[in-house]
């Protein structure tokens, strides 16, 4: 008698633990158009952005996003030109973390998105590039 | 004597409950981290975005391939 309740408690407690384990995932969802197109954007304005990255005329930032952090080695023609793809970016950035959070049905994950995303950047970036360090100074990679 | 079979019925019921209550907070406490927030799926994820995003070739394959081959 005492066995069947017992055993009757740790098949609860399994099927508790099984209904719980389903819910904690092992991959992000990225495969939705939003994203797709979000990364399409931001794939196409790279091949502008990397000369600026190059020369050091901007830089990614310690929040995920990336800044004109010298107009100096932007011609003045092109300054303008610039802090548009600087703007346009940063706003894609912005848009594809809070579709990632949305895309796992936890809005209220953008901002850790975000911040893995921002060490992601300055990891992959190549040697020469600016990054922001967390206490927010430039540092040349 | 009846009744005193339903106790220890009872005691057993509150017994067995309370080992799935325990059991179940145990389970619960290794799945909730991961609930939380998943910080090496993220990870994946940024990469897998990044690599695409800055183009970045996966040479790994074709430099483990390639260099023994041209150094014969």
């Amino acid at each position: 008698m005492r066995a069947t309740v017992w055993l009757r408690g740790v098949l609860v407690a399994l099927m508790l633990g099984v209904a719980g384990a389903a819910l904690a995932q092992a991959n992000l969802e990225i495969n939705t158009p939003a994203i797709a197109g979000l990364q399409a954007s931001m794939q196409a304005r790279h091949t502008q952005l990397a000369g600026l990255y190059a020369s050091g005329a901007i830089g990614l930032t310690r929040d995920g996003n990336i800044a004109l952090r010298d107009a100096n080695a932007v011609p003045l023609a092109q300054r303008q030109q610039a802090n548009s793809l600087v703007a346009a970016e940063n706003q894609d950035r912005t848009a594809l973390y809070r579709e990632i959070a949305r895309a796992n049905g936890k809005p209220e994950w953008e901002g850790e998105i975000r911040a893995t995303f921002a060490q992601r950047w300055i990891e992959k970036s190549q040697p020469g590039w600016y990054y922001q360090n967390p206490s927010g100074s430039w540092v040349r990679k | 004597m009846q009744s005193l079979n339903k106790g220890i019925v009872m005691k057993d019921r509150i017994a067995g409950l309370l080992a799935a209550l325990v059991c179940a907070l145990a389970l619960g406490g290794c799945v909730t981290i991961n609930i939380y927030f998943p910080a090496a799926a993220a990870e994946k994820a940024a990469d897998k975005i990044i690599d695409e995003v800055w183009q970045i070739k996966k040479d790994a394959d074709a430099a483990s391939g390639d260099k023994p081959a041209a150094a014969r």
